[in-house]
């Protein structure tokens, strides 16, 4: 190790925090002394991959990135468990739970994002869970263990990853969605509906517009009471109702904050001397919750930080492309549209299949893919070139490789 | 293996033979003198004609089935109320060249012997009326002196108004191998510029109507050159002096005729100087020269210069009437023309209806001429006639003037139709439908265009209940009392009655006798070799050549020449009708597609009812290839696709006869043409009405695919052909795409359990649907903005299978491409290989191909039926870099 190294804290031994030191490392291997702190005491894994996790198509071994191996051999100092409590700006130095202190030259936040709890009655009953950590999915695996019902509150992503796995573990699963469909954010009412006919095929039940009131249960959950009056038994109740960046700590220590923490184009927050990535930011107003943009981050970063000032992050047209309890989804852009958008859409519904293209001044704005994705690369490309659709428009939705 | 028969093909008047199994599986007969083996594109496809599809099995009337019995007894019933009530002149029958002589010769006994009228007239009429006046006014006798063996012999054929490439391709090939052997000239008269024409060494592309001036500038010149044969004439013909001075009259001044036909006056006297000086010549001539108000005297004309030089009944030599229709001879020798008595006799002759009157035994004989098509059917619309039967045609779209004449159909008071088909714009009017057997079903004889009989042969039991023709007026005839004078048990029993009439007190008076047959036994007769009339007693061989002894059967035994004048056309263009519309056929169809139309790849040649247009006509009115446009005569209108054609000359449109009410939403060629006839053979003009053509601004297209056969609505233009399994609906308006979402589907016709597949571009007016099962695709529709929608062979080619569609099918077909799926061809041009114009051009320009037998060696284009044969040469011409000159 080179003695003179600076040193580098990073906060958060996450997907997208260490997607940075992975390529720092490998940019610059002696550039560093590293530290890297993390809350949860396992080596860095794929937090993706906890829906098939749960849904018992891997285990912890196979999502795991990073053991902490990994980090002795790239001479990291990791603290593994330590969560973070404070930040010492004046000093350069942060401190752990346990009292555990490391001086920085550059710290990265990369704190991630929070569950959302509904405030309501009963949400901190045992047998309430969020769905963000393995600690969660453990949770869960050992509530579907004995069967029973489950009450997933929430129909986005995560949500019905979490209803897909419990089912698969055997529970009867039931989604209550606040909204008129699933997935509003990636899909339309009619891809909605779609979803909601393939989990019902799928033994998931779903109801929509559903206000949880409350969660009934002496000493664990019972059943959750809709704004309706109805009441749902249930011995888990799953919240995946969204997530907030965690801000907690750079508030602590007065870095700018809206809803995440402030960043520039540099990824620096108001600190010269601390950076952050990840879902615990905002940038130009945006905040995060899928990981492609975010690797994006974590490379200009590390470019940065090994010299390449001239990297700067520029937020790019993103898609969402998951599989959805095995359906293919594909969401990109506008897919809702206005009136002055147009769309072009194709429909296989007894194959489950539908694709929305919405256009503006004969350019791509959103693409959405249900069941069949394959183009999605191809949308994206006319979307984030914003090349124009008039000559290729007939072939778009066919062969958009052959328009593109 | 199954048996094979040897019978003859249903379509033109070349008359081929053709072997068929009972599966339906065809070729032509090698042994057959008209074809020699070979079959023409339709010929071959005769196969594929044989699918029940729209085939009518059962008696109608009213629209309702009914027994065989209640059907004759309603016909003959109402035949008879006719009769009493209204006298024969009440009653009338249209018939066709597609009957077969027996059936003809029993339709006439009925009407002319039996029910006192000579109101029968066929189809012919409108085909072959002017050849036959022109025969009687020369020769005395309706006949053709020639054969086809002359056009093997002939040092110049000249073709006149006669796209034989397209309309006789058997006989054009067999022209084109003579002129390979021995360099045989060819020139072809005709305004335009056909496949034919194309690979003449002259083309004159005549001004429409003026054949009578340019003959008989022929025959001035063949005078004022001395290239007469003067002993012939003064041996042998009577009325030269005459006809050529009013020749040289009118015509003695070839820079004058040339002027007036609109030719090159070095053109013209190269044509002069090549007939003058080519003693085996041939002049063949169809409805270019029959179809007009002038059409006898343009036979005439013609006649007149094989008269003056001599070349008549000689080997290489005459004058050749092309007949259209497999039978149109045979309507002819039984006397299927309202004019004619039976059997080449004439009602002129008082002595010649009492011969036949006796030898039917005939209670009611007729003493006059009945009425003539154009006449009969105005006697319908005012109403005279009250009992009409038509037999296997279509008049309310082939006749001229066909809107009134489908009115009239609408208002008589009873409409027979006996027809293979129920789907005909005329069977749509008829009080009573009778099915009749078809080609492959029924049995006895056709005469082709030189004289030649032969058998037409059943190989398979007619569908449903149908029958013969001849059985079907046989019972009629017995139900109105006849029964002894219609004994017929079977076709050979009438073939006998018709052959003896023919010899009957014929004392050589008549060339047409058939006296050899008379006595032809029933096994004998089922296999007849085909034979040339006549075919007298102690002559069975038959007769290659007529008037060969310059003998002609006219009461000076002389030919006669006709003093003929040029007369214009009877309506000629003005000012809010520009252009001369002219009528025709196509390549790959035949008369009102009733047959044809079934057959998927026939319809690839032309797949949309198209109008010729110059380039020069189509620029002035804003009108591009591909175009709709709407046509409109003095008589009615049409909607067809325009199609801009280098070929067709200034001033004139092409329309193909074709298009009906069950293929098109209108396009009837004979609804737009006037109804002016010839004074003597009454022929229609359908070659020259005044027309005016206007673009008509679309705002969408559609394609349907379905496997319904139903009729749009008019409200816009539509054509239908089929496919292979399904049935191709091309649909255009005026409406904006954008308004015509609803509209499309309500065209679709869904099934419980079909799973839809869509595609919507709303914005831009893009609607395509599918419906598909688990028998593969069952209908799909593209809507979209003219000239938008998607090449969709592909998937019109998926409905040839009955299969499940795979993922990949099922996401792609809606972009008319299947993934992996086929490539495009472009239009069809050699129809048995289906290979289409772009892959010619392609392999043309690929490998140096330098004729049409090395392309036929790469791509076997042209190899099997040769009908595309001329239009190959012309892709090679057009396509091949001109070399530079040495």
């Amino acid at each position: 190790m080179n003695s003179e190294a600076k040193r580098l804290v990073l906060i958060g031994n996450g997907l997208v925090g260490m997607r940075a030191i992975e390529e720092i490392v490998a940019r610059a291997p002696n550039r560093y002394a590293i530290t890297v702190f993390g809350a949860e005491p396992y080596g860095n894994y794929d937090r993706i991959q906890l829906s098939p996790m749960l849904a018992g198509e891997k285990d912890f071994a196979s999502i795991l990135l990073h053991d902490h191996g990994w980090y002795a051999r790239h001479g990291i100092t990791f603290r593994a468990g330590q969560k973070i409590v404070g930040i010492d700006r004046a000093a350069r130095e942060v401190v752990s739970e346990s009292g555990i202190r490391a001086a920085y030259d550059h710290l990265i936040l990369a704190t991630g994002s929070m569950p959302l709890m509904l405030p309501i009655e009963g949400a901190a009953l045992p047998g309430v869970v969020s769905f963000r950590t393995v600690a969660d999915v453990e949770a869960m695996q050992k509530a579907a263990a004995t069967g029973g019902k489950a009450i997933v509150i929430g129909g986005g992503l995560l949500g019905l990853e979490a209803a897909y796995g419990l089912r698969r573990r055997g529970m009867e699963v039931t989604v209550l969605h606040l909204m008129p469909h699933l997935m509003e954010r990636q899909l339309d009412p009619v891809a909605g509906a779609m979803l909601r006919k393939d989990l019902a095929w799928r033994g998931i039940n779903v109801i929509t517009n559903a206000t949880a009131e409350a969660i009934l249960g002496s000493n664990h959950v019972e059943s959750v009471i809709l704004a309706d009056g109805c009441e749902i038994a249930a011995s888990l109740v799953v919240m995946a109702i969204g997530i907030r960046p965690n801000i907690e700590l750079a508030l602590s220590c007065g870095l700018s904050v809206n809803r995440g923490i402030e960043i520039d184009d540099r990824l620096v927050t108001n600190d010269p001397a601390i950076s952050a990535i990840g879902e615990c930011v905002e940038h130009r107003g945006e905040v995060f919750g899928l990981v492609a943009p975010l690797y994006n981050m974590a490379r200009t970063l590390a470019a940065r930080l090994c010299g390449d000032h001239s990297a700067l992050y520029k937020p790019a047209a993103t898609a969402t492309r998951l599989k959805v309890t095995g359906i293919d989804v594909f969401s990109t852009g506008d897919i809702y549209g206005d009136e002055d958008t147009e769309i072009l859409m194709f429909r296989d519904a007894a194959r489950g299949i539908y694709k929305r293209l919405v256009a503006r001044d004969e350019r791509l704005v959103g693409a959405l893919l249900y069941g069949d994705v394959q183009g999605g690369a191809d949308y994206l490309d006319f979307i984030q070139s914003r090349r124009s659709i008039k000559a290729p428009r007939d072939l778009l939705i066919f062969q958009p490789e052959m328009a593109a | 293996m199954s048996k094979e028969t040897h019978t003859t093909c249903p379509y033109c008047g070349v008359g081929c033979g053709v072997v068929a199994d009972s599966d339906g599986n065809v070729r032509g007969d090698s042994e057959h003198p008209a074809n020699l083996g070979r079959l023409c594109s339709k010929g071959s496809a005769l196969g594929e004609t044989l699918r029940l599809s729209g085939r009518l099995l059962h008696p109608k009337a009213g629209g309702l089935r009914v027994a065989w019995d209640t059907a004759l007894d309603l016909v003959a019933q109402r035949f008879r109320e006719a009769l009493d009530q209204h006298g024969p002149e009440s009653i009338a029958f249209y018939v066709s060249g597609q009957l077969l002589t027996e059936d003809y010769y029993v339709a006439n006994k009925l009407a002319k012997g039996f029910l006192g009228t000579a109101n029968i007239d066929t189809n012919s009429r409108l085909c072959m009326s002017s050849s036959v006046a022109g025969h009687r006014r020369a020769f005395g006798e309706d006949l053709v002196p020639g054969c086809y063996e002359d056009f093997d012999s002939a040092d110049l054929v000249v073709l006149v108004g006669s796209n034989t490439a397209w309309c006789h391709p058997i006989l054009f090939q067999r022209l084109e191998a003579a002129r390979e052997k021995h360099g045989t000239r060819v020139v072809v008269i005709d305004p335009r510029r056909t496949a034919s024409a194309a690979s003449a060494d002259l083309h004159l592309p005549i001004a429409s109507g003026t054949d009578v001036l340019l003959f008989n500038g022929l025959l001035a010149y063949l005078a004022a050159k001395d290239a007469i044969d003067a002993e012939y004439i003064g041996s042998h013909t009577s009325g030269f002096a005459e006809a050529l001075a009013t020749a040289t009259a009118e015509a003695g001044s070839l820079a004058s005729v040339a002027a007036r036909c609109g030719l090159d006056p070095r053109d013209l006297k190269l044509f002069y100087d090549w007939f003058a000086g080519t003693e085996k010549t041939v002049t063949a001539y169809s409805q270019g020269v029959n179809q007009s108000s002038a059409g006898t005297d343009k036979v005439n004309a013609i006649i007149n210069c094989h008269l003056a030089t001599g070349r008549i009944g000689k080997p290489g030599s005459g004058p050749f009437s092309l007949t259209g229709q497999p039978n149109a001879m045979g309507g002819r020798e039984v006397g299927g023309l309202a004019n004619q008595l039976a059997a080449h006799m004439s009602f002129d002759d008082p002595a010649a209806i009492d011969k036949v009157c006796r030898f039917w035994n005939a209670p009611n004989m007729a003493q006059r001429p009945g009425l003539p098509a154009v006449e009969m059917f105005d006697a319908v619309a005012d109403g005279q006639i009250k009992a009409l039967w038509i037999m296997g045609t279509n008049p309310a779209v082939s006749m001229p003037n066909a809107g009134k004449v489908r009115q009239a159909l609408a208002d008589c008071p009873f409409v027979v139709v006996s027809d293979c088909t129920g789907e005909t714009d005329t069977a749509e009017l008829a009080h009573v439908l009778l099915p009749a057997a078809g080609w492959s079903e029924k049995d006895g004889t056709v005469t082709n265009s030189e004289r030649r009989i032969s058998r037409q042969r059943a190989f398979r039991a007619p569908p449903g209940e149908a029958r013969c023709d001849w059985a079907i007026v046989t019972g009629v005839a017995e139900r109105l009392g006849y029964a002894a004078s219609f004994p017929y048990r079977r076709a050979a029993d009438i073939f006998r009655e018709h052959a003896a009439l023919s010899a009957f007190e014929n004392d050589d008076a008549r060339r047409f006798d058939l006296g050899g047959l008379m006595h032809i036994d029933d096994a004998a007769y089922d296999t007849l070799a085909p034979v040339q009339w006549p075919v007298s007693a102690g002559r069975d061989e038959g007769t290659q050549r007529l008037l060969d002894d310059a003998l002609y059967p006219t009461e000076d035994q002389r030919g006669h020449f006709v003093a003929v004048r040029q007369r214009a056309p009877r309506f000629a263009a003005d000012a809010a009708y520009p252009l001369i519309l002219n009528t025709g056929r196509l390549r790959d169809q035949w008369h009102t597609m009733t047959r044809t139309g079934l057959v998927p790849r026939l319809s690839l040649h032309r797949p949309e009812p198209c109008v010729e247009i110059a380039p020069g006509d189509a620029a002035k009115r804003g009108i591009s290839d591909g175009d709709l446009v709407r046509l409109t005569t003095s008589w009615g209108t049409a909607l067809a696709e325009a199609r801009v054609a280098p070929d067709q000359p200034d001033g004139s449109l092409f329309l193909p006869m074709h298009w009906s009410d069950q293929f098109a939403g209108r396009c009837v060629a004979g609804a737009l043409a006037n109804p002016a006839v010839d004074p003597i053979s009454h022929q229609p003009e359908l070659k020259h009405t005044p027309v005016t053509i206007e673009k008509v601004v679309t705002g969408f297209e559609m394609l349907l695919i379905t496997r319904r056969r139903f009729k749009p609505s008019n409200s816009f233009y539509w054509s239908r052909r089929p496919g292979m399994g399904c049935e191709i609906y091309r649909l255009r308006g005026p409406q904006p795409a954008t308004e015509m979402a609803d509209a499309a589907e309500a065209l679709l016709a869904p099934q419980e359990g079909w799973e839809l597949i869509e595609y919507r571009d709303p914005a831009r007016g893009v609607t395509r649907l599918a419906f598909v099962s688990a028998n593969g695709i069952e209908e799909c529709l593209f809507l979209g903005q003219p000239g938008r929608l998607p090449e969709a062979g592909a998937v019109i080619d998926l409905f040839a299978g009955k299969a499940p569609l795979d993922g990949g099918c099922r996401l792609s077909l809606l972009s008319g491409a299947i993934r992996g799926g086929a490539t495009s061809h472009g239009r069809i041009i050699c129809t048995c290989f289906h290979v289409g114009i772009d892959t010619i051009r392609e392999a043309i320009a690929a490998d140096e191909i330098e004729d049409v037998h090395a392309l036929g060696r790469k791509l076997r284009a042209g190899t099997n039926c040769g009908s595309c044969i001329s239009e190959l040469k012309e892709i090679l011409r057009r396509t091949r870099r001109p070399l530079v000159a040495g």
